[in-house]
Order: C-alpha cells, then sequence, then structure tokens
C-alpha cells in the first residue's frame, strides 16, 4: 500500500497520459484533439521531474546549510520538451484555424463528408 | 580549425539561415540563399564521408564539455553515408524548387517554404549527426514541425487536414521516443548513445530497459511509416507541394530508419533487440504485410502522387525487411536500399512535380497521352519506374539482389519469393502509368496541343537523380562498399 500511495505522481502520469491520448483518439473536434495531445504531452512532462526528484532534496540551487539537491537534468530537459509542446501547440491550433477557413468546420467527420463528396 | 567544426557547421549553417530567410520576405533571395546553404551542406557531409572512410570516426564536443556530461556529434561511417544522402537530395530538390514552388505555393507565400525547409533539412541533419539521446529528440521535432508546415502549404485545401493528421500521429510517435528516453536516462543515468551502449547490457533484465525499448520502437515506427503506423503518409505526400515531397520522401523517412537501426543495433544492442525483444520477427512479420498490402493499394489509386506514396510504405517494407533480418547481408541490403529508395523516389515525385504545373492534374486518366507531349519527363518516370520494379542496370536491382541474397543465405526462400511478388505487384503500377502516357490515345475533352515539356530548372535536377539511379545501379561499389562496412561496424564485426 505504501508503495502504491508512494508512487502516486507516476499514477497521476499514467492516468493524464492515458486520459489524453483517449482525447485524441475519440473526440472529433479537432481543438479539443490539440488539447487532448498537450495533456498527453504534459504528463510526460510531469515523469521527467519526478524522476528527477531526490527524496529529503531541496531545489538545485547552492546554499549555505543544504547538502542534499534534486537533479536538474531531468527539469533542464524538460523545459526543452515544454517548448516543443509549445510548439507543437501553437503549429496545431494554426492549422485548425486554416481548415476552419477552408471547410468551415472543426468536426471531423463533417471535414471527411465535404472531401468525399468532392 | 575549421575542419574540426565541421560537424556543427553542418547543422549550424542552415539554423541560422531559416531566420535570415524568414527576413528576407522576397522569394528569388530567399531561393538562392536556401540554395546557397544546401550546396555548402552537401560539401560539408563529402567532406565528412571521405574523412570518415579514410581516417576513423569523428567525435565532436559541443562547446568544450567533455562527453557524456556535454553534448557529442558523433559521425561514423552509418550517419556519414546518410549524411551525404539527405544533404544531397536538398541540394538537388532546392534548386528545383523554384518553378515548382511559384506555381503550387505562390511568390507570396514561398519565402516561407524556404524557411520551412531549410529548419526541416537542420532537424534532418542534426538527428544524423547527434550522438546524444535527448539531442535526436529536439531535432526530431524542429524537422516534424517544419515538415508539417511544408504539407500544409499544398494546393489543395486537404493538404490541411493531410499536415493535421501527421502532426497529431507525429507528435504522438515523437512525445513515446520522448517517454523511452526518460526510461533510458532512469535506468542508466546517461543521455550519450555511445554510454547508454555501455551501461544498458548490465540493466537488460529491467522491465524499463524494455519498456523504453517498446516505446521507442513504437514511436520510431510512427514517423519512419513501419506498416500500421504508416496511415498518415499517404494523405501528406499526395497533397504537400512536390518539391515538400520528393524531399520528404527520399529524407525524413530514411533518417528514421537511421535512428531505428542505430538505437536497434547500437544504443540497445544485437543481444538485447534481438535475443531478449522479439524485435526481428515483428520486423519481419510487418515487412512482408506492408511490401504486399501497400503495393495492392498502390495498383488500385489513381492519383499517381498516392500510387508512388503507397509504393513508399512498400518499398520502406523492403529496407525494414533488410534490418530485420539481422545478418550482415541482410543489413547491407537494408542500408542499400535506404540509399537507393531515397534516389528513385526523390527522381519520380520530382518527375509528377515537374507535370503538375503543365497539366494542372494528379489523375492518371489525365495523363493520356502525355508521352508524346513531356518525352523527358515520362521517360524519367519510367526509368525511375524500372528503378521501383528492380531491372537490372539501375539501383532498384542492387538492393533486390541483396535482399534475395540475404534471404536466401538465411533459407529463407518464401522470403525471396516474397520480394520477388513484390517486384511484379510494382511492376504492375509502374505499367499503369506508362500504359496511361504511351498507348493511350488523349482523352477526347481534353486538348494537350498546348501542354509543352517541363523548363530546363525542373528537368535538370530530376534527370541528375534519374542518371544517379543508373549511375549507382551500373557502378555500385561505393553504395554498396560503404553500406557493407557500416553494417560490419553495426554487427560489432569491425569496419
Amino acid at each position: 500500500m505504501s508503495t502504491f500511495l508512494g508512487l502516486y505522481n507516476y499514477w497521476i502520469v499514467v492516468l493524464l497520459m492515458m486520459g489524453g491520448f483517449y482525447v485524441v483518439i475519440a473526440q472529433g473536434n479537432l481543438i479539443k484533439k490539440v488539447v487532448g495531445l498537450n495533456i498527453f504531452q504534459t504528463s510526460v512532462f510531469i515523469l521527467y521531474i519526478s524522476m528527477g526528484k531526490v527524496h529529503g532534496a531541496t531545489a538545485p540551487i547552492i546554499a549555505r546549510g543544504y547538502h542534499l539537491y534534486t537533479n536538474p537534468i531531468p527539469s533542464v530537459l524538460i523545459l526543452t520538451a515544454i517548448v516543443v509542446g509549445v510548439a507543437t501547440t501553437a503549429v496545431g491550433s494554426a492549422l485548425v484555424v486554416r481548415i476552419y477557413e477552408a471547410y468551415g468546420t472543426m468536426e471531423e467527420d463533417e471535414i471527411h463528408d465535404q472531401d468525399k463528396s468532392l | 580549425m575549421t575542419f574540426h567544426n565541421l560537424p556543427a557547421l553542418q547543422v549550424v549553417i542552415p539554423l541560422i539561415s531559416a531566420p535570415l530567410c524568414f527576413l528576407l520576405r522576397r522569394a528569388t533571395p530567399a531561393w538562392l540563399l536556401s540554395v546557397a546553404v544546401s550546396w555548402i551542406c552537401l560539401a560539408i557531409s563529402v567532406l565528412l564521408l571521405r574523412h570518415v572512410l579514410g581516417v576513423g570516426p569523428i567525435s565532436y564536443h559541443m562547446g568544450g564539455w567533455m562527453p557524456p556530461w556535454g553534448i557529442e556529434y558523433r559521425v561514423d561511417l552509418l550517419n556519414a553515408f546518410v549524411l551525404v544522402l539527405v544533404s544531397g537530395i536538398g541540394a538537388v530538390v532546392l534548386p528545383y524548387a523554384r518553378r515548382s514552388v511559384l506555381f503550387e505555393v505562390g511568390n507570396r507565400r514561398a519565402y516561407l517554404f524556404y524557411t520551412a525547409f531549410l529548419l526541416c533539412l537542420t532537424g534532418l541533419l542534426g538527428m544524423t549527426t547527434t550522438g546524444d539521446a535527448f539531442n535526436v529528440f529536439v531535432f526530431l521535432e524542429i524537422s516534424s514541425l517544419a515538415s508539417y508546415i511544408l504539407i500544409s502549404m499544398g494546393r489543395d485545401r486537404r493538404a490541411l487536414t493531410a499536415s493535421f493528421q501527421y502532426l497529431v500521429m507525429g507528435t504522438i510517435g515523437g512525445t513515446f521516443i520522448l517517454i523511452a528516453i526518460g526510461f533510458m536516462y532512469i535506468s542508466t543515468g546517461t543521455l550519450n548513445m555511445a554510454d547508454l551502449a555501455r551501461r544498458l547490457p548490465e540493466v537488460m533484465q529491467m522491465r524499463t530497459v524494455q519498456v523504453a525499448f517498446a516505446f521507442f520502437t513504437v514511436g520510431i515506427g510512427l514517423k519512419l511509416a513501419m506498416f500500421p503506423l504508416h496511415l498518415w503518409l499517404p494523405n501528406a505526400y499526395t497533397y504537400a507541394p512536390s518539391a515538400a515531397t520528393s524531399f520528404l520522401a527520399s529524407t525524413s523517412t530514411k533518417v528514421a530508419i537511421y535512428l531505428l537501426l542505430r538505437f536497434a543495433y547500437d544504443v540497445f544492442g544485437m543481444p538485447f533487440s534481438f535475443h531478449a525483444m522479439p524485435f526481428g520477427p515483428i520486423l519481419l512479420a510487418l515487412s512482408s504485410i506492408a511490401i504486399l498490402f501497400a503495393s495492392v493499394g498502390a495498383i488500385f489509386q489513381n492519383n499517381i502522387k498516392r500510387m508512388f506514396a503507397y509504393s513508399s510504405v512498400a518499398q520502406i517494407g523492403y529496407i525494414t525487411l533488410g534490418i530485420g533480418m539481422a545478418t550482415a547481408t541482410g543489413l547491407t541490403a537494408g542500408i542499400l536500399h535506404l540509399f537507393n529508395h531515397a534516389l528513385m523516389k526523390g527522381a519520380l515525385f520530382l518527375a509528377i512535380g515537374c507535370i503538375v504545373p503543365r497539366l494542372n492534374s494528379m489523375q492518371l486518366a489525365d495523363m493520356a497521352g502525355l508521352g508524346r507531349r513531356m518525352p523527358w519527363t515520362m521517360a524519367a518516370i519510367v526509368i525511375a519506374g524500372f528503378s521501383l520494379v528492380g531491372m537490372p542496370l539501375t539501383v532498384g536491382f542492387i538492393s533486390k539482389w541483396y535482399l534475395v541474397m540475404a534471404a536466401l543465405q538465411k533459407g529463407w526462400w518464401w522470403l525471396a519469393l516474397l520480394i520477388l511478388v513484390g517486384s511484379l505487384l510494382a511492376l504492375i503500377y509502374v505499367w499503369r502509368v506508362i500504359e496511361a502516357a504511351y498507348l493511350r490515345e488523349p482523352n477526347p475533352g481534353r486538348d494537350l496541343t498546348a501542354i509543352r515539356e517541363a523548363p530546363l530548372s525542373m528537368l535538370v535536377p530530376t534527370w541528375i537523380l534519374v542518371l544517379a539511379n543508373i549511375w549507382f545501379g551500373i557502378n555500385p561499389h561505393l553504395t554498396v562498399g560503404t553500406a557493407g562496412r557500416a553494417a560490419a561496424m553495426l554487427m560489432g564485426l569491425g569496419s
């Protein structure tokens, strides 16, 4: 039980990851798909931050009285991944805007129907 | 001093030129800059390959930080070969792009096309040179984001939905790779690929490492369009501007295959990928299905671009087939076909791009009688198509020959048979194009007399790739030799 609760952040990661993935697959609205992708990516950010955590350690800033620091590398890595996530969201949303201008809808099945009738 | 910095310059030059291109805002200066950059990149990669062939692998430490702490750029035989391929295709496609982009993207947005193109080139070259696992992810996303933009610039509005579909699947693939890299870091505490290769065997039994391998394979499978994960590819290739299609078809999937090779054989190592995990059988099964299903799918397409997009999925199957055999000959065949397929598909999509501005259609039915109006373009399609089938005197024959040989060495005659059946299926769809262009009379409703041959600025790059198909088909020592040595290196037999 203690390991189950002790690893709670990893459970949150799994929950967010599967939730985001489900939204991407199940939702027909393109904006909701972008949101789902975002949740999916965010879960990985938490995964990285969690693995850098050292029990009882402080933030990796040198200060008097502290000897134990959290591993800064995963946090630094994930900073880059956050930027990638922002860029993906930007490109994805821009595409949705263009799709909306071209089709007049953001629903996947309606877009599909319009293309079929061409 | 400058030579020492070449591995970094290779990536930095296009990276800096991309925003410059954006600032130029006019089509012609942006085009001139990107052509110059692509030629410089080609020169650098040829120098690197020559150095690696003569002297040995190059290790470059970014910012002077020693690996495994700093980021290492590591050029060995395998990625030097891929670098030459990527920058070579870029150097051929960009001069061609001027007229093609003017027609398909428009003068006003052309500079954006070149900006995205250079960013894509940066990402692909970076993924190939880097020796750091996290750096791979960063460059992968740079190239992917740039290719979503390139695809969305197509004339048809379906280019937008194709690009969005690719964005969703590509991001899932990229994130899977990120998860895999995280798990590798958890179990070894390092991100340097050479260091990972040393430490992963010690923790081979850990579930975390196995999960990392699974995530990586699925993630990279999405990127390289491995069979059930290929759904983004046909639409993306069909609706992207022709110059983008031929660049992406011949480089982006190839770099993903390079990463699969690097991680499966080098970082995780053969004992893990092929003995502890069922990587070989899964790859062989999926590749076989890809060759059959995608080839049959290609036969039933009426849009010529979509036909060759499906054919790409089948051809990627041949490459992964060679990789999955895990023998020196199989691996040589895989690496060889990686290079050769880039030449074929590059030439084919460039030739198709020559037709688009003249005919204003990509339907096979509209191409009836085109062989007489555009003889050089159609001849290019025929030769590159024969190369795809695997006719002797073309590169296709060389790679099929090695694949069949690898299958027979293992005693798998059914696999050799499957390769031949795949070639026959390819002959059928290539024949459909030939029949339409040469044997059929022009449609009564369509007046072809106004159609002229494509301009020289488009024909010359197309024919450079077509002639490369023949040159490396008659004289394969360079490609076979390099692929063979790279395969021996990956198998741990020494180069």
